[in-house]
C-alpha cells in the first residue's frame, strides 16, 4: 500500500533531479556553441586558456565559498579579504612598504613559500575571526561578512597607504603567469583544488558533517554533531581560499593593491550558486561550483569578444544570480509536493 | 441548571465533521455554549479540540455541518469574520507584539482616530478603562515585553473585550500560570460572565473544571461523547468520558525483558523558565530509573515535560540542577554527543524537523552518528560498509527503499521512522528514548515499529518511550511514571495500568509521595 506511490514518484523525482543537477552543464554547453557560431575567435585554445585563467581566481574563492554556503551560511568579505592577504603577500616578497617599513635582513624581502603562507594565514585568521563572531556572538553571517568587508578592504587601504606593490622576483610571477605545458599554472592549482574539495565533501566524515549541518542543524546537532564547530571550520576554509587566491592573483598581474578583488563576492557567490547549490544550505556540489565558475567566465569573455559594455555585463550577471536561485527554489517545492 | 435555557443558545454547532488526509478528525460533533457561560471543553490530546475551535474560530473550514451564533446560522470564512461576529480565541502562545505597547496591542489594526492619523489620547484613555476594568494594573504605554505571561494573557483579554466579543475562547490559559495567577484569572473570567460574555475554557486541570465552569463538553476520538452541567458530574466521570476508547489494535504485551538492572537514573532533575522564554515548560525534581531490557513509559498531556525531560537527559536542553546515572556512575552531560558517548540515544518527536536530513540520501541519515564504525582511516567514509551499514538495517527493520542513495523525503512516514531507529541501533545504545514512537505513521508500521521496540528490548537495551497516545503507552511499557507541570506524579506497573488510573494520575496534582 505505501509501495506504489512511493514508486511512482521516485521515477518523477529521478527525471527532474537529473535535468536539474545537469543544468548548469547543459547550459555552460550550449552558450559556448552560441559564441563559437557568432564569434569564431572563441574556440581557439589561447582563448580558452586565458578564459580557464580569469576564472581560475574567483574559482578559488567560489571553492570555499561552497562550504559556506552548504552550511546556509554567506560570506561577503571575500574580495576585501582577497585584498589585504594580497598586500601582505607583497609585503613579505618585497621586503617591505616602500619606504614606510621594512619586513626582513636589509629589506630585500623573501621568496614566495613565505610570501604564499603570509597570505594564506592572513585569510585563515580573517575567516576565523568571522567565524568566532558567527558561532559565538550569534551575528548572522551576512551581517559579520559585511561588517567584514568594509574592514578587511579599510586594513588594506591603511595597510598600502593607498599605492600598489609591483614587481616581484619571478619564481613569484610563476604562480600566476607560468604555464606547465599549455596549461596556466593558476588553472592548475584551481583543478588541483576543485578535486580536494570534492573529495573531502564527497568522501569524508567531515564533509558528511558540512551537509548535515546545512541540511537541517537541529537534527545534525542532536546526532551528536558539534554544529558550532563545523560552521566555524567552514569560514576558516572560506579564509584559506582567499589567501591562496591572493597570492595567485599577486602573483598573475605582478602587483597587489587595496582595491584587488573589489566586487569579487557577487561572482563568487554567482559561481556557486548558479553551478546548483542552494543557498537555503545541505545541497550542492563542487562539481556544480567548477562549472558555474566557468560558466561565468565564459559569458564574460564571450560578451567582451561581442564588445558588449561591461556595464551589460553587470546587468546579466545579476539578472542570471535571481534565475538561478529562482530555479532552485522551483527544484525545492517541487521535491516538497511529491 | 441544564435547561436554564429554553431558546437557542449563543452558539450551536452542529453536525460538524472535518477530515484530513488519511484521518478523521471530527465526526458529527455537536457542541453548545449558552449565554454568560463558562464552557469546560475536554478530551485527550488528538481528541479533535483544536480542530474544533479552529472551525469556530474561523481559521478552518468544516466538511459538513452547521454554525449558529447568536441566532444566526453562519460561517466563519476567516479569524477576522469571527471576531467581527464576537469570537475572540485567545492562543496558548500569544500573537501579541512584544515591542509594541499595551495600548497598541489592544488596539492592533483598530486604532481610535481619523483615517490617517492614530490618537494617541484616546487610545491610551480607552486602553486605560479596559485594564481597570480586568486589573491589569500597568502604564498603558508599558512594552508588551516587559510584561509577565499573566500579564501579557490579560492584555489579549483586554483585546478580547474591546472588540465588543459575546464569547471568548480560551486554549489552556492557565498552564502557564502560578495558582495566585490562577485564581486572579478566575476573577476575571467570573467578572466577564457577569457582564454576559460566556467564556469556552480549554484545560488539562480537571479541578479547575469545578471550580469555575458551569458546563462542560467532552470529545473522544473526534466525536462528541459527554455534555452537561458540572454540578452533575465528577472528575472520575469526566476521566471516564475522555478515555473510554477500546484499545483496538494495540494489544497488551505479556512477556517482558526487564532485568534487575539499572541503566539509567535521574534524580531531581529540574529546569527553571527563562524570562526570555515565557512558553517554556520547567521541571521540577523529575526522577525515575529504567533497567537493562525495561520499556518504560512516560504518559503525561501536551505540556507535562515528558519531552523536556528527554531533552534534557539526553543534553539537547540545558538544566539548572539534577543527577544524570549511568550504569552506576554518575556523568555530566551537556551535549547531545555528551549523551550519544555515554550510550544514550534519542528520536525525537518531531520526526521531520529533529531527526531527519530530508533532502539528503538515506545513507547519509542513517549513518549521521555512526562515523566512527565506517571510516577508514579515521577520516574518509568507508562506502562498502556504510553500503553493510545500511543493507544489515535495511533487513532488519524491513526498510522499504530502492538504494542508499534514495533520498528520504521520498519514503514513507513509518520507513522514515525506522531509518531513525536504525541510526541509533547502529550505535548500541545503553539506553534508547523514543518520542512518540508512531507519530504520523500509518497502522501497518506502527505494529511493526512496537516489536522493534519490544527486540531491541529483548536485546538488553532499556527503552524510555514517550507518547501522548495512551493505549499505545499501555501496550509498550513494562512501568509507567505520569508526568503533570514537569513533575512527576505517579508510578504504576504496566500490568496494573490502564487508562483511567493513567489519566487520573495525569491530571491530579498530588505529587508522588517519595
Amino acid at each position: 500500500m505505501i509501495k506504489s506511490p512511493d514508486k511512482e514518484t521516485d521515477q518523477g523525482i529521478d527525471a527532474f533531479s537529473f535535468l536539474a543537477r545537469f543544468a548548469p552543464l547543459i547550459f555552460l554547453l550550449l552558450l559556448m556553441a552560441v559564441f563559437a557560431i557568432l564569434e569564431p575567435r572563441f574556440l581557439s585554445s589561447v582563448n580558452l586558456f586565458n578564459v580557464m585563467r580569469q576564472v581560475s581566481i574567483t574559482g578559488l574563492l567560489a571553492i570555499g565559498m561552497t562550504f559556506v554556503i552548504l552550511t546556509a551560511g554567506i560570506d561577503l568579505s571575500v574580495g576585501s579579504l582577497l585584498a589585504f592577504a594580497g598586500l601582505v603577500a607583497a609585503a613579505v616578497a618585497k621586503g617591505g612598504m616602500q619606504d614606510r617599513f621594512t619586513v626582513g635582513d636589509g629589506a630585500i624581502g623573501y621568496g614566495w613559500p613565505l610570501a604564499a603562507l603570509a597570505a594564506i594565514a592572513v585569510g585563515l585568521l580573517g575567516g576565523a575571526l568571522q567565524g568566532i563572531a558567527i558561532t559565538k556572538l550569534k551575528v548572522p553571517a551576512f551581517v559579520v561578512t559585511l561588517g567584514g568587508m568594509s574592514v578587511f578592504r579599510g586594513a588594506a587601504l591603511l595597510f598600502a597607504a593607498g599605492g600598489p606593490i609591483s614587481g616581484f622576483q619571478p619564481s613569484f610571477a610563476w604562480w600566476g603567469q607560468g604555464r606547465i605545458g599549455p596549461v596556466p599554472v593558476p588553472v592548475i592549482i584551481f583543478l588541483f583544488a576543485a578535486l580536494i574539495a570534492h573529495i573531502v565533501l564527497r568522501y569524508t566524515r567531515y564533509g558528511r558533517r558540512v551537509y548535515a549541518v546545512g541540511g537541517n542543524p537541529e537534527a545534525a546537532r542532536l546526532a551528536g554533531v558539534n554544529v558550532t564547530a563545523v560552521i566555524w571550520s567552514v569560514y576558516i576554509i572560506m579564509g584559506f581560499f582567499a589567501g591562496l587566491g591572493a597570492f595567485v592573483l599577486a602573483a598573475r598581474l605582478n602587483s597587489a593593491e587595496a582595491v584587488a578583488g573589489t566586487g569579487y563576492e557577487l561572482t563568487v557567490i554567482a559561481s556557486v550558486v548558479i553551478g546548483g547549490t542552494s543557498l537555503f544550505g545541505g545541497s550542492g556540489s563542487i562539481f556544480g561550483t567548477v562549472i558555474g565558475a566557468v560558466l561565468i567566465g565564459v559569458l564574460l569573455n564571450g560578451l567582451v569578444l561581442m564588445n558588449v559594455s561591461s556595464y551589460v555585463q553587470q546587468i546579466i550577471i545579476g539578472v542570471i544570480i535571481v534565475l538561478a536561485v529562482a530555479f532552485d527554489t522551483f527544484a525545492k517545492s517541487r521535491r516538497r509536493k511529491a | 441548571m441544564t435547561t436554564d435555557n429554553q431558546t437557542m443558545p449563543l452558539l450551536r454547532m452542529s453536525g460538524i465533521s472535518k477530515s484530513f488526509p488519511g484521518v478523521r478528525a471530527l465526526e458529527c460533533v455537536n457542541f453548545e455554549v449558552g449565554e454568560a457561560e463558562i464552557h469546560a471543553f475536554l478530551g485527550e490530546n488528538g481528541a479533535g479540540k483544536s480542530t474544533l475551535l479552529k472551525i469556530l474560530s474561523g481559521a478552518q473550514s468544516q466538511d459538513s455541518g452547521r454554525i449558529f451564533f447568536d441566532g444566526s446560522d453562519t460561517n466563519f470564512a476567516s479569524p477576522r469574520a469571527a471576531q467581527m461576529a464576537g469570537i475572540v480565541t485567545i492562543y496558548q502562545e500569544f500573537t501579541l507584539a512584544p515591542d509594541m505597547t499595551i495600548a497598541e496591542n489592544v488596539f492592533i489594526g483598530r486604532e481610535p482616530g481619523s483615517r490617517l492619523f492614530v490618537s494617541r489620547r484616546a487610545l491610551e484613555q480607552q486602553t486605560q478603562a479596559l485594564m481597570e476594568r480586568i486589573g491589569l494594573d500597568r502604564s498603558p504605554n508599558a512594552l508588551v515585553r516587559d510584561l509577565s505571561v499573566a500579564e501579557q494573557q490579560m492584555v489579549e483579554i483586554a483585546r478580547a473585550i474591546s472588540m465588543k466579543s459575546r464569547l471568548i475562547v480560551m486554549d489552556e490559559p492557565t498552564s502557564a500560570l502560578s495558582r495566585t495567577e490562577v485564581q486572579k484569572l478566575f476573577a476575571i473570567i467570573r467578572a466577564l460572565k457577569r457582564d454576559g460574555i460566556s467564556t469556552i475554557f480549554v484545560t488539562h486541570r480537571l479541578e479547575e473544571v469545578f471550580e469555575i465552569c458551569d458546563r462542560y463538553t467532552v470529545l473522544r476520538d473526534g466525536r462528541h461523547v459527554g455534555a452537561g452541567s458540572v454540578s452533575e458530574t465528577s472528575i472520575d466521570g469526566i476521566i471516564r468520558m475522555m478515555v473510554g476508547r477500546e484499545l483496538g489494535l494495540l494489544v497488551k504485551r505479556q512477556s517482558t525483558y526487564a532485568t534487575p538492572d539499572i541503566a539509567l537514573a535521574v534524580e531531581e532533575l529540574s529546569r527553571r523558565r527563562k524570562n526570555t522564554d515565557a512558553s517554556a515548560i520547567e521541571l521540577h525534581g523529575v526522577w525515575f530509573n529504567v533497567k537493562k531490557g525495561e520499556i518504560l513509559g512516560i504518559a503525561g498531556l501536551v505540556g507535562a515535560g515528558r519531552t523536556e525531560t528527554a531533552r534534557a537527559i539526553f543534553g539537547a536542553d540545558k538544566i539548572d540542577s539534577g543527577r544524570i546515572i549511568v550504569d552506576g556512575t554518575e556523568v555530566q552531560i551537556t551535549s547531545p554527543r555528551d549523551a550519544i558517548d555515554y550510550g544514550i540515544g534519542l528520536v525525537p518527536e518531531d520526526r521531520k524537523q529533529q531527526a531527519l536530513f530530508l533532502s539528503l540520501a538515506i545513507r547519509t541519515n542513517l549513518s549521521i552518528a555512526s562515523h566512527d564504525l565506517i571510516s577508514s582511516l579515521g577520516v574518509f567514509i568507508n562506502a562498502d560498509k556504510e553500503d553493510q551499514l545500511v543493507d544489515e538495517y535495511k533487513s532488519l527493520l524491513n526498510i522499504r527503499m530502492s538504494s542508499p542513495d534514495q533520498i528520504i523525503g521520498n519514503l514513507s512516514g513509518g520507513n522514515q521512522q525506522k531509518v531513525v531507529l536504525a541510526r541509533w541501533l547502529a550505535l548500541r545504545p545503553k539506553v534508547l528514548i523514543v518520542d512518540e514512537p508512531t507519530r504520523g505513521i500509518d497502522v501497518g508500521a506502527k505494529v511493526e515499529v512496537h516489536n522493534l521496540l519490544f527486540e531491541m528490548a529483548a536485546s538488553g537495551i532499556a527503552i524510555i518511550v514517550i507518547s501522548s497516545e495512551l493505549p499505545e503507552i499501555l501496550a509498550l511499557s513494562d512501568r509507567i511514571v505520569t508526568m503533570r507541570e514537569g513533575r512527576i506524579t505517579g508510578e504504576i506497573a504496566g500490568a496494573d495500568a490502564d487508562q483511567e488510573k493513567l489519566m487520573t494520575l495525569m491530571t491530579l496534582t498530588k505529587d508522588r509521595a517519595a
